[in-house]
């Protein structure tokens, strides 16, 4: 008797296409061939799709447990951890690119996470949901509420987004580690991207979102 | 090598009329030991099943635990019952023998054929007893790197086992990496702990402690100390299981009365259970082979030889592993698997790591738990996919 284990694991979301938009853009970033090690990489799409698609020798660590259980069911090669502690075990240039989406602002100590990035990859690529997004800043002056940003629309009682940043608190973080910022762009509501030249103000308020490629000066 | 004696391994018979396969190894040059003994010729017995192909690249190759043996699939001649592993192995199971060529042997030391303590010394034409050379994990594996140069077997698509059949993968995975594609080690670690230690220390002294062990030579006196295996598995067997598991299957329910008995008799159904494991395993296992195997556990330690370090072990691995460990498993905890973990980071090793939530404890492995095969499907699955293994 055939058994099929494949009903145990959620589905992985699309195999040759990626329902996120950042996803679609970081993807095109990362050249065929290379070694990727995705933080945070959830239900493994972003992995799922350079395998096929790039040749990517690629792996990930996610915190969530059944997370880390569809994607080893799928193949994938996952690791249950979690970005504040376990990233200090990996040594350095260990990968061509370190990806962080969506995650920065969960983790308890960003600066650390982010020079590690850098130190075990030879790039670094952080999306980000950008708090000085206009949306938001209208939310705080007019609502006088935390704003409710991310997939999971949690309170800010429960959410697990911690370390809420924007555009320009992001390079500053940068310039004080001393990383160069090979790549930045930010994309707006529909998902069109801009790159950005500076991280000026105008940005800071037209982007929804942001996405980053660092490398060690 | 000419040993007469039945199918049981507690009892006179012959090896020859076990089902399977044996093989004479090391006939030309013996064996070196890590106690710098040598050992040869010694027998290796073992079962297949599914089909090696043209290119000797689908063997999968599984390692038993402490008290198993290599009936994975086939039924125990011994015990009658089905193989120990048949969730795991067989057709359209995660490794399906439809597609992969399953070999699994009898641990060296051990009872069921290959050559142990309970067998004829060649040299001498004594019974080994305790002249038997104490064995590690590290010479398991070697003692089956020599069965796959017979088979003509380069490199196995996959070495998986569970508890010491763990220990046994990452020996390969460390020492034979270029012989090895994946390696995925359930419910183990890289070093026996001191508790473990210790639980071995209870069972060996158990055994020690009966009267008809007679120093080891209970063969040669025609007795078996069964009391003192049977309470070496009784304890282990504790060890193996979860208190809520524990709970579940028994709580503090009486076993065929109504009412306690004032006495010692198995008033609850928690002892009755551990009787029958204790009595049913002495017909089954050999208790020098019990002294031997625990020992070998309890020496194992992949770091020792790396100066403590495990990463060590693993420098330039290109072994694809997945490691698998039970929640409630506190034998071996999870945070042993993670340590694994931890060490095949720190060389950029291709690993993934899953942690399976269940209460069945450290036996979970061999037991109905739909994740934890889902997960050994994917992965085997992914790997088989990189080495160019096309399903059936």
């Amino acid at each position: 008797m055939k058994t099929d284990y494949s009903g145990t694991a959620p589905q992985i979301p699309g195999v040759s296409t990626l329902s996120r938009r950042d996803l679609e853009i970081i993807a095109d970033m990362i050249d065929q061939g290379s070694r990727v090690l995705d933080v945070g990489c959830g239900n493994g799409a972003l992995l799922d799709y350079l395998g096929r698609n790039k040749g990517v020798d690629g792996r990930g660590i996610e915190l969530s447990q059944a997370g880390v259980n569809a994607c080893v069911a799928h193949g994938l090669s996952v690791i249950q951890g979690d970005a504040d502690t376990d990233l200090e075990h990996y040594p350095d240039d260990a990968f061509d690119f370190v990806v962080l989406t969506r995650t920065l602002q969960a983790t308890r100590n960003p600066r650390e996470v982010v020079s590690h990035l850098v130190r075990i990859g030879r790039h670094a690529i952080v999306s980000f949901t950008n708090f000085g997004h206009w949306r938001v800043r209208i939310e705080m002056m007019f609502g006088g509420r935390m704003p409710v940003v991310g997939e999971d629309g949690a309170s800010w009682y429960d959410t697990p987004n911690i370390h809420l940043c924007t555009i320009g608190d992001f390079s500053t973080l940068c310039d004080d580690l001393g990383l160069r910022v090979q790549r930045a762009l930010s994309l707006s509501h529909s998902g069109s991207a801009r790159e950005l030249k500076s991280a000026g103000a105008a940005a800071n308020i037209r982007g929804e979102e942001a996405i980053f490629v660092l490398t060690r000066e | 090598m000419t040993v007469t004696r039945d199918l049981s391994p507690v009892s006179g018979g012959d090896n020859a009329a076990l089902p399977g396969l044996q093989v004479e190894l090391a006939r030309d040059e013996p064996m070196r030991l890590d106690s710098g003994q040598s050992i040869g010729p010694f027998t290796a017995a073992y079962t297949t099943c599914g089909d090696l192909n043209s290119d000797k690249s689908n063997a999968v190759l599984v390692c038993h635990a402490l008290t198993g043996d290599q009936y994975v699939l086939e039924n125990n001649p011994v015990t009658g019952k089905p193989g120990w592993w048949e969730l795991m192995v067989g057709p359209g199971k995660p490794l399906d023998t439809d597609r992969y060529f399953i070999i699994c042997v009898n641990v060296l030391g051990g009872c069921l054929g290959s050559t142990g303590p309970r067998d004829i010394n060649s040299d001498t034409g004594e019974l080994w007893g305790l002249d038997f050379p104490v064995i590690t994990i590290g010479d398991m594996v070697r003692a089956q790197a020599l069965l796959l140069d017979h088979m003509g077997i380069d490199q196995l698509f996959c070495v998986i086992g569970g508890s010491m059949g763990a220990m046994q993968v990452l020996e390969w995975a460390s020492k034979y990496s270029e012989r090895v594609f994946s390696a995925v080690p359930i419910a183990g670690a890289a070093r026996h702990s001191a508790q473990n230690i210790a639980f071995h220390e209870v069972g060996r002294q158990a055994i020690m402690a009966d009267p008809d062990w007679r120093k080891g030579n209970y063969l040669r006196e025609g007795v078996n100390p069964k009391g003192g295996l049977s309470v070496a598995r009784m304890a282990a067997h504790i060890t193996y299981l979860s208190e809520t598991a524990l709970h579940r299957k028994f709580g503090r329910r009486l076993q065929a009365r109504d009412a306690i008995s004032f006495g010692f008799d198995a008033d609850f159904q928690v002892e009755s259970y551990l009787r029958h494991q204790g009595s049913t395993f002495v017909e089954r296992f050999d208790a020098n082979s019990y002294l031997y195997i625990t020992r070998a556990m309890d020496y194992f330690d992949l770091a020792a030889e790396h100066d403590g370090v495990l990463a060590g072990a693993f420098e330039g691995t290109t072994v694809r592993f997945c490691i698998i460990s039970f929640n409630s498993d506190w034998l071996f905890p999870t945070e042993e698997s993670r340590e694994v973990v931890r060490a095949l980071n720190a060389v950029a090793a291709n690993v993934s790591f899953v942690e399976i939530d269940t209460d069945k404890g450290h036996d979970a492995f061999l037991l109905e738990e739909p994740e934890f095969y889902a997960t050994v499907s994917g992965f085997l699955e992914g790997a088989a996919e990189h080495r160019g293994l096309t399903a059936k």
